[in-house]
């Protein structure tokens, strides 16, 4: 049996479908925040993702992502569709579980990113250039992001920069890169008039997401030790502190506490940990989602409204802004009490942290941004990107899918 | 009293309404109902599929916008409308124009053209 240990396989596989589940959650999420001659488009975009990044995955993202490091930058071949990957643990990454449940957990961290994405973009975005889009991105953002900050060798991780469970891979790459998207896009029209059409749905996506990320930032340790249990704990705390800051945020500004509110407050909270769930203590975690929750709320309704950007499910406002101060909490709050595999942060009298974690941010903001731009102009060459006028107003279900999600009346 | 009431229903798509509202305004109509409804004309629909099997759905999603006006006049309200929908397609919709007898307000009991004054 080699070195793998039963419990934190069990825990693994466990985390993984958890991790999973948040890709459909997120189609919920954003679901509900449409009109409702768009809503299955966006939910295809979630499920287009689960499609094509499983197989890009295991043909060539994990070895892209996890092999063998060249130059710093990026995975060679080693593991071309999964050769080698199977239940001997790769010692690099996790030594006590196989490297093929490794593989998988990873899997659906690759998945979620660039579904991520589609929120800005949400209402006026042809699939198929999409779809293009979530392969190209995953091969030329996705990989080489997640080797320099998580593979063996990559340069990031050289660096001493902590990323527990994706804030750089997941989050920062997909909010900038969801940005530079809904400019190069454009605005929907009638932007003023645009209301959420089922937020209960967006509620259970909510729910959905939270309950994930303990698979997300808990399985992110690889193993049952206490840095998982500690993850557990802030990865909680941070939503709920989150929650509370946004909210409280909307009682100053607006006198009412709203559900769609509470839900992205949650989601500040949670996107902040991620970087630094199995490094801070839960006292930090407080902080650190509540400071997430306000700035988060500043980003998308004052930033978003003065700069006009028609970011339209707030992936950067949420996953952008709230991955970069993520990172930077992490520089300041990182304890090698609590994870002897960090490093002290600037609380503990430790500045370098802070200056690697700017560093991840900036090159990780740079990269994402430029490659982004690219691809959608190398896509735009040989298909158009945004729908018709026509197709916009009709909506995109009917458009682009040729189907209502609700029906008519009874006849 | 001799006042005439009329009641205006524009059925037309939704693609095209916040314009007509706005355009309505701006001519002094504040006041009006506004429904989702189904329709056909000559407009053919289009195919859905599901699973494979594809439906021809005959009935297209519009909206169906009332007013009554009584002092602006109804064919100030016709072109107004006609301008800001028209495309020359099919799907623009139609317009009917009908007699109202009368027009109460709940809230203070005011009829006829006073229930239909905003005066402060």
């Amino acid at each position: 049996m080699n070195a793998v240990n039963a419990a934190d396989t069990s825990f693994i596989i466990f985390a993984t479908t958890l991790v999973m589940l948040m890709t459909p959650g997120l189609a919920l999420f954003y679901g509900g925040m449409v009109r409702r001659k768009n809503v299955l488009s966006i939910t295809v975009h979630s499920y287009a993702a689960m499609a094509i990044v499983s197989i890009q995955w295991v043909l060539i993202g994990y070895t892209l992502c996890f092999g063998k490091d060249f130059a710093g930058f990026i995975g060679n071949f080693q593991f071309i569709g999964l050769r080698g990957v199977g239940f001997l643990p790769n010692a690099n990454y996790a030594a006590t579980i196989p490297q093929s449940v490794f593989m998988l957990f990873q899997l659906m961290f690759a998945i979620i990113t660039p579904a991520i994405i589609s929120g800005a973009i949400a209402e006026r975005m042809k699939f198929l250039a999409f779809s293009v889009f979530i392969l190209l991105w995953s091969i030329i953002v996705y990989d080489p992001i997640a080797h320099w900050v998580w593979g063996a060798g990559g340069w990031l991780r050289n660096l001493g920069v902590l990323d527990f469970a994706g804030g750089y891979v997941v989050e920062i790459s997909s909010g900038i890169s969801a940005l530079v998207a809904a400019l190069v896009i454009g605005k929907r029209k009638k932007l003023k008039t645009i209301t959420p059409h089922n937020i209960p749905m967006t509620m259970i996506g909510a729910g959905i997401l939270w309950f994930g990320w303990f698979g997300f930032n808990a399985g992110s340790a690889l193993t049952i030790n206490g840095v998982a249990l500690n993850a557990f704990i802030t990865t909680n705390t941070a939503a709920a502190a989150g929650i509370i800051a946004w909210s409280t945020c909307e009682v100053v500004a607006r006198k009412k506490v709203t559900s769609l509110g509470i839900a992205s407050g949650m989601v500040a909270g949670l996107v902040a940990i991620t970087p630094g769930a199995g490094f801070v203590s839960p006292m930090a975690s407080i902080l650190i989602g509540g400071i997430a929750g306000a700035l988060c709320f500043l980003s998308v309704t004052v930033v978003k409204q003065r700069f006009g950007y028609d970011d339209s499910l707030d992936a950067f406002g949420c996953h952008g802004i709230g991955g970069i101060w993520g990172a930077i909490a992490t520089g300041i709050f990182a304890s090698k009490a609590i994870n002897s595999a960090g490093t002290n942060g600037l609380i503990y009298g430790n500045i370098k942290l802070v200056g690697s974690q700017l560093i991840a941010i900036v090159s990780t903001i740079a990269y994402s941004a430029i490659m982004t731009f690219i691809i959608l102009k190398v896509i735009s060459k040989f298909m158009s990107l945004r729908v018709t006028s026509e197709e916009e107003m009709d909506g995109l279900d009917v458009s682009l899918h040729g189907e209502e999600a609700y029906g008519g009346i009874d006849i | 009293m001799d006042q005439k009431f009329s009641k205006i229903d524009i059925i037309t798509s939704s693609s095209k309404f916040d314009e007509l509202k706005e355009a309505l305004n701006a001519i002094g109509i504040s006041g009006m109902t506004v429904s989702n409804v189904l329709g056909c004309g000559m407009q053919k629909g289009h195919k859905e599929f599901y699973r494979g099997l594809a439906l021809d759905i005959n009935l297209l999603p519009k909206i169906k916008v009332e007013v009554v006006v009584c002092d602006i006049p109804v064919d100030l309200v016709v072109e107004i409308a006609k301008k800001v929908l028209h495309t020359g397609k099919m799907g623009d919709g139609k317009i009917f124009v009908y007699d109202v007898k009368n027009i109460i307000r709940i809230s203070n009991g005011a009829e006829g053209r006073d229930a239909l004054r905003y005066d402060k």
